[in-house]
């Protein structure tokens, strides 16, 4: 079996769920080689990418201070080390963007927002889903070394122990990689809570909520589930909630473990952005509303009675 | 300042899509045809930096015949002159073919900005301006929730999974913008009126320079294997609230193993 390229995704320093998905999708189709991107890897680091079955990781030193270029040619450099079968990369916005660049500069194929890789023959088939999750495409690359990228939270991840070697990895940047720079980053806060589109849960609040104090019976309930918050375009359009909470076509698509749709009433807009979430869960008091087809288990009344309510019984609960 | 914009002709957002049997592309004919969302806040930046600085909007798009409702709206929202790309050989092109289409209309004609909404709505893919700007070589200032442009120095607020961060460069520079960045403007009846009479260059695939044999369906680096429309979900439990809905729905979350 070939080797599989995967871009290896970090927070704060430590290899993110993401990457753990991305290898273990990886052995489906070979065996992973991890690429490091910047500096940091650290004896932890490769020990996680390790437990889930990378071979090796290759880092690439780039400067961190240039967007995406540096990214697209550290992966063009590993694909040229490596002869992959295939590139796996995260499906963020970052992540597309060096891989739609990558795929120029290898001349290959590229699909993005797969929800799972599988091995056909000598073939990758990424399966997608998409129109908001009404339709599951299956997608092959039919030039060059399949260009990749992978959802977060569609393929659960498993460890597969193997011993990882950490190898240095020599770029050429690119002219127009270092054309955009980098001079500061602002951080927004997240109280806390995980990121949207990495979370298991979701509790996420529409037009129902009514205005921007509204979300605090949401952000309660996302806090005693531990789940990250989000929020239809309706309330965003709004202000009501902070624009990049936004679950739909033109926000983000999230696919959890349990998302929880509050005063939401579930226009394509919306369901597009969540319809492939393992368990869904509706509060919302039109039970003509459209995304109670969705729901697992719905619950047709206040949301601002039955939300709380269902906060306390959670803390009830744990004690 | 000349600032291109490319916009995108897309089955109305509020529609059910649908891929086409025969060829597995996305059937365009059976939804309404809109500018893509994400290109009106494009359109309504560079209106809004040219209606500050000076200087001349050209709205690009590369789509079929009725896409040139789409320029048509871009022009009578404000944008000066149009660029309407057509041809049969183009219809399928993948993401790797119609970047190389735009970046042969865009390269040659002295644009100092390229502006693209960040996504379309129907694809998804958001590779083209990044692929635009590798191909031209020019500067990447994507994501962008702010652009600024000062001479020649243009300085926007990438939007980034934990806030945002600032990026600068100098133009020539393709951007892309997400919603937040602005309001877009409705186009008013003068717009309309002046808009029938804006120039609109249309451009075949062989005036682009472009090899016929890299664009168009046949031509694509990915295709579509299969299809099948998602298995309808079995229909859930729904009950009415009784005063005790919450407590119910803990219930329900317990037997799933949630809390």
């Amino acid at each position: 079996m070939g080797d599989v390229l995967v871009l290896v995704e970090t927070a704060d320093g430590a290899v993110k769920k993401s990457t753990t998905e991305l290898l273990t999708a990886a052995r489906r189709l070979g065996t992973p080689v991890a690429v490091w991107v910047g500096g940091g890897c650290d004896d932890a680091a490769v020990s996680t990418l390790a437990e889930f079955g990378a071979t090796a990781v290759l880092v690439a030193d780039v400067p961190a201070e240039h967007p995406v270029g540096p990214v697209a040619d550290a992966l063009a450099a590993a694909v040229a080390a490596t002869a992959p079968v295939a590139v796996l990369v995260p499906s963020t916005a970052d992540g597309k963007e060096a891989a739609g660049r990558l795929a120029l500069k290898i001349g290959s194929g590229i699909i993005t927002d797969a929800v799972d890789v599988a091995a056909d023959g000598d073939r990758v088939v990424a399966t997608q889903s998409v129109f908001g999750g009404s339709t599951i495409v299956h997608s092959t690359v039919t030039t060059g070394i399949p260009v990749v990228t992978v959802r977060g939270n569609s393929v659960a991840p498993e460890a597969a122990p193997a011993s990882c070697e950490r190898r240095d990895l020599a770029v050429s940047l690119s002219p127009s990689s270092s054309l955009a720079t980098i001079t500061g980053t602002t951080v927004a806060s997240k109280g806390g809570r995980p990121e949207l589109a990495e979370a298991a849960i979701v509790v996420s609040g529409g037009r129902g909520v009514g205005s921007a104090e509204g979300f605090a019976v949401i952000e309660a309930l996302a806090d005693s589930l531990g789940a990250a918050v989000g929020a239809s375009r309706a309330a965003t359009d709004a202000g009501w909630y902070p624009h990049q909470y936004q679950v739909g076509q033109t926000g983000k698509t999230v696919s959890p473990q349990l998302y929880i749709a509050n005063g939401i009433s579930g226009a394509i807009q919306h369901r597009a952005g969540m319809q492939t979430s393992k368990t869904i869960v509706v509060v919302n008091k039109d039970p003509e509303a459209p995304i109670f087809e969705l729901a697992d288990y719905g619950v047709v009344g206040d949301l601002f009675t039955v939300v709380p309510q269902l906060t306390n019984e959670i803390a009830k609960r744990a004690d | 300042m000349r600032i291109a914009v490319c916009v995108k002709q897309v089955p109305d957002t509020w529609a059910e899509k649908r891929l086409r049997p025969e060829d597995s592309t996305l059937d365009r004919e059976s939804a309404d045809g809109v500018m893509n969302e994400l290109d009106e806040y494009a359109v309504e930046e560079a209106l809004q930096l040219v209606e500050a600085q000076g200087g001349e909007v050209v709205v690009i798009s590369m789509g079929p015949d009725r896409a040139a409702e789409t320029v048509r709206k871009a022009l009578s929202m404000g944008a000066d002159a149009g660029i309407h790309v057509v041809d049969d050989g183009l219809r399928g092109s993948d993401a790797i073919a119609t970047s190389a289409v735009l970046a042969a209309v865009i390269g040659s004609r002295g644009f100092d900005l390229v502006i693209f909404g960040s996504e379309s709505t129907d694809a998804r893919m958001s590779v083209v301006p990044a692929m635009v700007a590798e191909r031209l070589g020019w500067a990447q200032l994507t994501f962008a929730q702010k652009v600024e442009v000062s001479g020649s120095t243009v300085t926007v607020e990438r939007v980034t999974d934990s806030g945002f961060a600032t990026v600068t460069a100098s133009t020539p520079a393709i951007v892309s913008v997400v919603e937040k960045i602005n309001e877009p403007r409705y186009p008013s009846f003068k717009g309309i009126m002046a808009a029938k009479k804006k120039p609109v260059e249309i451009v075949s695939a062989a005036d682009t320079g472009i090899d016929a044999a890299v664009v168009g369906a046949a031509a694509a680096w990915s295709q579509v294997a299969d299809f099948a429309a998602r298995p309808p979900k079995a229909a859930g439990v729904v009950v009415t609230d009784e005063g005790d809905g919450g407590v119910q729905l803990a219930g329900f979350l317990s037997e799933q193993k949630f809390i």
